[in-house]
């Protein structure tokens, strides 16, 4: 399975910063291994945000995201103590579920 | 020849506002804008749950893992690292001390290890260990311990390292180390002799390369300066890595750890 997210969610006025890193090695497909075989496309497809069960934010990621990816994104009206749940699937199929408390 | 002048007036102050900022000032800005999303943080909470988690033949933990501050102590421990140990008689840095635990506690075999190449195999695990122990320390001021004889002798064997001459260009750590002002293509160079300053140098390694997605362990930064000087490539924790890690820890005696750092 793969590694946890690290998600800091804080309150900044009327809305909460959320700042997320994702393990992932986000393989383009493009590259070449040391026998010169392509190196299989493995990469973050789609990314679901939730706001106390509440699907606020979704995003489809291609080869192009970078290597163990950094999202920032603000969520309205978001108070302390409120849930932010992070989901993503990968191309394999492969998925991870995190989730934090807005401080 | 008035209207000429207007529109010089005007033109000057466009042209001064349009003018790329150079990149001594750009460069500083790009890290500090990285800074917070570094994926550093990743391998900071593998290696934490690495600590405490049961593994290796005899399957024990690292709890018991001394890094010179007494069993299990790890806030602090980092900026007074590379360090004389008394069981091991040796001096010994995080990687070459971390190989010394995982052999003594867990069963692991130290030589193979150091023989993995980096990012494979319990190499991984060493990468993740060390960001999270350097991360306990982050915000404290290099102190590396010079009261032990020993200590002071791989100071001067660190020196000699430094500015050993060889190779096919003739490199020493000291052709690009040795003076200030000097740079390769973007990166400014540390001055390693003397103190760099707070977070630069050996205050800033480990350290997660953006460009590669990996997290450089001082061992491996010295790997690649060894490779850039077309020297041999030393031996993983091997006494000359050691003593370069204690000449640039002395040296740099005082300035504030910002490891794991984020590099281009």
């Amino acid at each position: 399975m793969a590694d946890p997210m690290k998600i800091r969610a804080q309150v900044a006025g009327d809305k909460a910063t959320v700042r997320v890193l994702m393990a992932h090695e986000m393989e383009t497909g493009q590259r070449k291994d040391a026998a010169g075989k392509t190196i299989p496309a493995w990469h973050i497809q789609d990314v679901t945000a939730q706001h106390n069960g509440k699907t606020v934010m979704t995003a489809q990621w291609g080869p192009a995201v970078a290597k163990n990816p950094f999202m920032q994104f603000n969520v309205k009206g978001a108070k302390a103590g409120d849930k932010i749940t992070i989901s993503w699937v990968d191309n394999k199929g492969d998925k991870r579920t995190d989730e934090a408390t807005v401080a | 020849m008035k209207r000429t002048w207007v529109v010089c007036a005007l033109l000057v102050p466009l042209a001064a506002w349009a003018q790329p900022k150079p990149a001594p000032v750009v460069v500083p800005e790009y890290y500090r804008l990285l800074e917070d999303g570094n994926p550093a943080e990743l391998f900071e909470a593998k290696g934490e749950a690495l600590w405490t988690q049961k593994r290796g033949p005899k399957s024990a933990s690292l709890e018991a893992c001394d890094l010179g501050k007494g069993p299990g102590v790890v806030k602090g421990a980092w900026v007074e690292m590379p360090r004389y140990f008394a069981d091991t008689k040796r001096v010994q840095d995080l990687e070459s001390r971390l190989l010394t635990c995982m052999e003594v506690l867990q069963g692991f075999n130290a030589a193979e290890i150091a023989k993995t190449p980096f990012g494979r195999g319990e190499q991984v695990s060493i990468e993740a260990l060390a960001a999270w122990i350097s991360a306990a320390s982050r915000g404290e001021k290099l102190a590396l311990p010079q009261g032990h004889a020993e200590e002071r002798r791989v100071y001067e064997l660190g020196k000699r390292a430094f500015y050993y001459r060889a190779g096919p260009y003739d490199f020493s750590c000291a052709s690009c180390h040795g003076e200030p002002g000097k740079r390769i293509r973007m990166q400014d160079l540390p001055e390693l002799a003397k103190n760099p300053g707070d977070a630069v140098g050996f205050a800033s390694w480990p350290a997660y390369r953006v460009s590669s997605g990996e997290l450089w362990t001082m061992q491996r930064r010295l790997n690649d300066c060894f490779r850039q000087q077309r020297f041999p490539f030393p031996g993983y924790a091997s006494d000359v890595t050691v003593a370069l890690g204690v000449f640039m820890g002395v040296n740099a005696q005082g300035a504030v750890s910002s490891a794991p750092a984020i590099k281009r």
